[in-house]
């Protein structure tokens, strides 16, 4: 049973990889310049922050929950630490106490969800109300940071020459990001944590036979989702050096998408967090080529709804042949 | 009165008034003031009802589905497509052959409601998607697909009969209600008349069960997800004639968890089985009396959020037998274990 569900993640996984550099092969002969490391490394540089959400979401997800409220998260920690800079508030500080908040948050969602039963859709829900509401409550307009330390931290690249005369430049923060995706793949794969979640995920009743700590996981996941959440708002801020309160509406969609086409089942128990970058990742080369090809932007939307179909179609059709080879 | 306080539609009938009382009180009255201009009623009481109805319109759709234990969460993007189509096809943009008929575009949208309904329900029912995911594909690519429809362009439309279906008035009072009252009754009807609505709850309840009992689980699916298309086709049309135009990136944008929400303090489970389309009537009105209110009061409208996240905190809390065994240990009152 459990070697075939790894199977099936497999496969999808792997048709993703291969998706994701079909894209670039094309991509690469249709247009002049895009079969550049510039590309490659722009597509890190942009999506930074929704790789570290994706990240935490695959944790929610793995254990078969779910978390609408990360997008508000992001932004409320773009909007505080905007705020709290603003008022002469040293970085170190904003960025730890943001962090704070987000893993906070988090954890109460998770408690919630674990001690009274209640649907982490709705308990997410609240969440993600609460969240955008407070946003609304500190600032309503745009708030620019000035701070050097973000300045720093937003500007500061690796940039390097190559003999074609292109100049392909790699953000600081973005080793963040990977360090991100690195240590929770290590985590979910070898520590006693990461394969309870697993566990809890496939099925909960024998987890909690099996003598795991099932409450400590089903809350700690929303935590370090919550925790994410928050990161992805400071690599955001770093992005646009603002915080303003309507900032990535929908986010959460785009990071459950992309846990999706890396293979991640929402019905818990199979999915990794590299599965979830190269979604993250297929969304991002979309996005470069509908900006290459000239298109309304809403053709990236069309587009990446339709692999995200095409995946899940892939999806049951695997569980199906398991089902029907389970029963033969 | 235990039989009255039984009643789906009791707690949130309790709450809508006990909101009504505190705008009252606040206002110091002149919350309920009606006046009558020009054979018309206007006053704030009127603007939730008419403003409410496209909540009241999705939350009879949206009821169905939650009944049966899914979820639609592209209903917003359904609106979008509805609006972007109707007013596409009334200023002549695209079917320039039907001259901006206006009959005729609502019957294409509505279709086109029901279109996206089907394709839900074909995820959902014969591939057996999990519902939020199946819906998720339709939310992401639907305000896409309406932009595509308007061209990237916000449609501004000049037509006085389309404008009817949000600013009309029949016996000076608006529109959009008798159209959510008729929806309403056409609802109840289909829900308690026939054995449908026995077929949606038994579905929410146990699927499989349903389907050994002889419930044809996929037809009711379908029929649900596209009756669903066909409530938010219809408030994309309400919202569309309300600002004139056609606006693919705001039309209904995050509507589907007020919609969500207004069910669930109509006392519908989010997990399927009992539920009343009456209740979910009351738990929209709930929705839009807080937001005329917090407007009434000047508050910044983002900041309604943080009301509504109260809101739906105290309802999954008091939904939740586990909360309520743990409050009575507290006060001692019964030993309930949990």
């Amino acid at each position: 049973m459990k070697k075939k569900r790894l199977k099936i993640n497999n496969i999808s996984l792997l048709i993703a990889v291969a998706l994701l550099v079909g894209m670039y092969i094309a991509g690469a002969n249709i247009y002049d310049r895009f079969g550049s490391v510039s590309t490659i490394l722009n597509l890190f540089n942009d999506n930074a922050y929704l790789i570290v959400v994706s990240v935490g979401m695959t944790f929610v997800l793995l254990t078969g929950g779910i978390d609408i409220s990360v997008a508000s998260t992001l932004a409320f920690s773009g909007v505080l630490s905007a705020f709290l800079l603003e008022k002469g508030w040293s970085a170190g500080v904003v960025i730890s106490l943001v962090l704070l908040i987000g893993a906070f948050g988090g954890y109460l969602q998770g408690y919630v969800i674990h001690t009274f039963g209640i649907a982490p859709f709705l308990v997410t829900l609240a969440g993600q109300f609460l969240m955008r509401g407070m946003c609304a409550v500190i600032s309503t307009v745009s708030i620019p940071i000035n701070n050097e330390f973000y300045k720093a931290a937003a500007l500061g690249k690796i940039s390097f020459t190559l003999e074609s005369g292109s100049r392909p430049k790699l953000y600081y923060y973005v080793f963040i990001a990977v360090f991100v995706v690195f240590a929770a793949w290590y985590v979910l794969k070898y520590t006693r944590f990461g394969r309870a979640v697993y566990a809890v995920g496939s099925n909960e009743q024998s987890a909690q036979y099996m003598g795991l700590n099932v409450k400590l996981v089903k809350i700690g996941v929303y935590a370090i989702n919550g925790f994410c959440a928050a990161l992805g708002g400071v690599l955001f801020s770093f992005y646009t050096l603002a915080g303003y309160s309507l900032q990535n509406m929908g986010l959460e969609l785009d990071a459950i998408s992309s846990a999706v086409i890396g293979g991640t089942l929402l019905t818990g128990g199979v999915g990794t967090v590299i599965g979830s970058l190269v979604g993250v990742l297929i969304q991002g080369i979309i996005q470069t080529i509908v900006t290459y090809q000239n298109l309304n932007t809403w053709w990236t939307k069309v587009t990446f709804a339709g692999i995200l179909c095409f995946f899940i179609l892939v999806q049951r059709m695997v569980a199906i042949r398991a089902e029907k080879q389970k029963e033969a | 009165m235990k039989k009255l306080t039984n009643r789906m539609e009791f707690r949130p009938l309790v709450s809508l008034i006990i909101i009504l009382l505190v705008c009252a009180v606040f206002s110091g009255g002149s919350f309920f003031e009606i006046s009558v201009v020009e054979g018309h009623l206007y006053g704030r009481l009127i603007d939730i009802l008419r403003n409410g109805s496209r909540y009241m319109i999705l939350a009879i759709g949206m009821s169905m589905v939650l009944a049966t234990g899914g979820t639609d969460i592209s209903v917003g993007s359904v609106m979008a497509i509805s609006g972007a189509l109707a007013c596409s096809i009334v200023d002549q943009r695209i079917l320039g052959g039907l001259q901006g008929n206006v009959f005729a575009a609502i019957v294409i949208a509505l279709g086109a409601g029901a279109l996206c309904g089907a394709w839900n329900g074909f995820l959902v029912a014969k591939l057996k998607v999990q519902p939020i995911v199946a819906t998720m594909i339709l939310m992401t690519a639907g305000r896409g697909i309406a932009q595509l429809i308007a061209d990237g362009k916000i449609v501004t439309i000049t037509s006085d009969a389309y404008y009817y279906i949000s600013g009309g008035y029949i016996l000076g009072l608006p529109v959009p209600l008798f159209i959510a009252a008729f929806m309403l009754i056409f609802g109840v009807l289909i829900t308690k008349k026939t054995a449908f609505g026995l077929a949606v709850e038994s579905i929410g309840i146990n699927a499989d069960s349903a389907r050994l009992s002889g419930i044809k689980v996929e037809r009711n699916l379908w029929l649900i997800y596209i009756f669903c298309g066909v409530c938010a086709a219809i408030a994309g049309m309400i919202e569309s004639a309300g600002i004139k135009g056609a606006d693919c990136n705001n039309c209904g944008l995050m509507i589907e968890m007020d919609g969500i929400l207004a069910v669930a303090i109509g006392g519908t489970s989010l997990s399927g089985g009992r539920f009343s389309l009456i209740a979910s009537i009351i738990g929209a009105l709930v929705v839009q009396t807080i937001t005329t209110m917090i407007l009434a009061f000047g508050v910044a409208p983002e900041v309604i959020r943080v009301f509504k996240a109260l809101i739906v905190i105290v309802i999954c809390l008091a939904q939740s037998p586990a909360f309520v065994a743990k409050v009575r240990n507290i006060f001692g009152k019964k030993k309930v274990v949990a």
